[in-house]
């Protein structure tokens, strides 16, 4: 569907060859912007006096598994506060290399936000100061809102972590053993009603 | 007799505040690095009430999302329902019938009312002052019963649907309404007595937890916290949606950006969520509360009952799903805590492809370690219940 949207032109104007591709859907402009120089190209986006989107409003990913080339698109909200105009700006990410620029240094909303990508996407960001897991665990294992992730995983039991100079319940670690040992004996029984 | 001089420990000190300390409501923790009483670091730790809101939403069909809306911020799930509805509509490219838009309106703004009575209520009763906060409990408790009357549950509302309401607004309804509100001024005009003047709550709150307006634009917070700092951004005014821009209301602006300017602009908001209400029950159109299209809506059970094309669409819906076309849509609503957005994927079936809510809490989390540098443990628990954190929407 196309729609006539001056905001795109003056995008296309002043990022030039960064722009794949522009098109407006619902009222809702979206640019899919090369991943190569991406901070250079959010920064034209903040900076410019025309176009000034000052607000990161929302950061995320989809998983276009079997749908798509490149697989994953990271999907950036941008806002200007003064115009209150938004963009949509896209950006494929392969499978095989999932890594972006991190935007970091531009706002520090990116910050939580792109820790929930890696967490839930498993997509890297390049200079991002402290990319840990957020919403999950460290021992998680896969990352849940790949499309090739079952809804009805199951993850391992994890060892208590003690923290350094926290008290640790001695029962709550035996516990942990008795499950294992059950476990244990579960797989030896059932291997030698196998035999 | 000489008193001994005894070096105080001069070291940093790590302190786990949480997951499940009274001023940590919603389960949340924080690892402290203090010098004396002083906040030196702080490494917020989320994700405690983790359940896979976007995952779920990929199960079901798009109508089976609205309950789990409920369940993000659970204290004005109405809002919630209705930026879900509206991403949805938006992507089916349809527009609700104008009775519709009035009542998403006023449940909209009743939800938000009740929003920042809980936040203000509570935060004032962890500052010591309960009798302030009994009094916003009360008058919360009016609206709940309101939103009780009007869709029978008092949280988990489940009251929007893709396309309209699940029904008319209950016979005596604005009268309810104008009560509660009647109530609701007189108990908030007291709560103003004991506490916008009080000695010790501007103590506490004043300068504590300021953030400038740069780093607030930064960081991007919205809402009551943004507004706090001078930053006129109200989703409702810059990008109005249903009928907001046919309301007369303003947008109140903090100067400080500090706990303090927080808890007033909360408190005058509820004033003009008041004003909005009243202004659209007095121009309430009459009509049907949801869009005439068995594609989307549910036919009624009469016709349902009654004839075999009602008895298919109804089918239809329920088995396969409203069929969303492929394509994706940001719906961005004023929620309690600032810009609520739903971006909605659709691969052109009754499912979704992929629901991302935007969390105002979860994103304000992320510039609690900004608020807090500097200030003391003590302040931790203002600035906190300022925020308004809540946990189904921060960890979803």
């Amino acid at each position: 569907m196309a729609e006539d949207r001056p905001q795109l032109d003056t995008i296309r104007e002043k990022l030039g060859a960064a722009v794949l591709d522009a098109h407006a859907f619902r009222g809702d402009d979206t640019i899919l912007v090369r991943s190569e120089g991406l901070l250079e190209t959010f920064r034209v986006l903040r900076d410019d006096t025309a176009l000034a989107f000052d607000f990161l409003s929302d950061l995320t990913a989809v998983d276009y598994l079997g749908k798509k080339n490149p697989r994953f698109e990271v999907v950036y909200h941008l806002l200007s506060l003064g115009g209150h105009r938004r963009l949509r700006v896209k950006v494929s990410v392969p499978e095989d290399s999932p890594e972006v620029d991190s935007l970091t240094p531009l706002w520090r909303a990116a910050d939580w936000m792109e820790r929930e990508v890696w967490d839930m996407f498993g997509i890297r960001f390049r200079g991002h100061p402290d990319l840990r897991r957020i919403l999950l665990y460290e021992e998680f294992r896969g990352y849940p809102l790949r499309k090739d992730y079952p809804v009805n995983q199951r993850q391992p039991l994890v060892p208590e972590r003690p923290l350094a100079g926290t008290f640790v319940d001695a029962r709550s670690n035996n516990k942990l053993m008795q499950l294992q040992q059950q476990l244990q004996q579960k797989k030896a029984a059932a291997e030698s009603s196998k035999r | 007799m000489k008193a001994e001089v005894k070096e105080l420990p001069q070291d940093v000190m790590e302190l786990q505040m949480g997951p499940s300390h009274p001023a940590t409501h919603g389960t949340i923790k924080f690892n402290l690095k203090l010098e004396g009483e002083k906040v030196l670091d702080c490494d917020t730790e989320v994700g405690y009430l983790h359940r896979g809101f976007d995952k779920m939403s990929e199960q079901g069909t798009w109508a089976q999302v609205i309950p789990y809306t409920d369940r993000l911020n659970y204290v004005s799930p109405l809002i919630n329902n209705v930026g879900y509805a509206l991403a949805v509509e938006k992507l089916l490219g349809v527009q609700t019938t104008p009775r519709c838009q009035f009542i998403r309106v006023v449940v909209s703004e009743i939800s938000r009312i009740t929003d920042h009575l809980t936040c203000c209520g509570m935060a004032c009763s962890e500052l010591g002052a309960v009798t302030a906060a009994f009094y916003m409990i009360e008058a919360r408790e009016l609206l709940t019963r309101i939103i009780e009357t009007l869709t029978g549950a008092r949280l988990t509302v489940s009251y929007v649907r893709i396309g309209g309401l699940k029904h008319d607004l209950p016979a005596g309804f604005a009268e309810q309404v104008h009560a509660a509100f009647a109530t609701t001024r007189r108990l908030l005009e007291d709560c103003d007595k004991l506490l916008s003047r009080n000695r010790i709550f501007i103590d506490r709150m004043s300068n504590v937890g300021v953030i400038s307006k740069e780093t607030a634009v930064s960081y991007g917070l919205a809402g009551p916290i943004l507004r706090s700092t001078g930053v006129s951004y109200d989703v409702r005014k810059s990008q109005p949606y249903l009928v907001y821009d046919q309301m007369d209301f303003t947008v109140p602006l903090g100067t400080h950006g500090d706990n303090y300017d927080r808890f007033i602009v909360r408190i005058e908001e509820i004033e003009q969520s008041i004003r909005i209400v009243e202004q659209a029950l007095a121009k309430m159109p009459t009509g049907p509360v949801s869009i005439e299209d068995p594609r989307i809506v549910l036919p009624e059970k009469e016709k349902v009952y009654n004839s075999i094309e009602g008895l298919m669409h109804h089918f239809k819906i329920i088995m396969e799903g409203v069929q969303v076309p492929p394509g994706e849509a940001y719906q961005a609503v004023e929620g309690g805590n600032g810009e609520l957005g739903f971006y909605v994927v659709s691969d052109g079936g009754g499912k979704p492809y992929r629901v991302r809510v935007r969390p105002p809490c979860f994103i304000a989390m992320g510039a609690f370690r900004e608020m807090i540098r500097g200030y003391t443990v003590a302040d931790i628990v203002p600035t906190f219940g300022m925020i308004n954190m809540i946990g189904g929407e921060c960890d979803r």
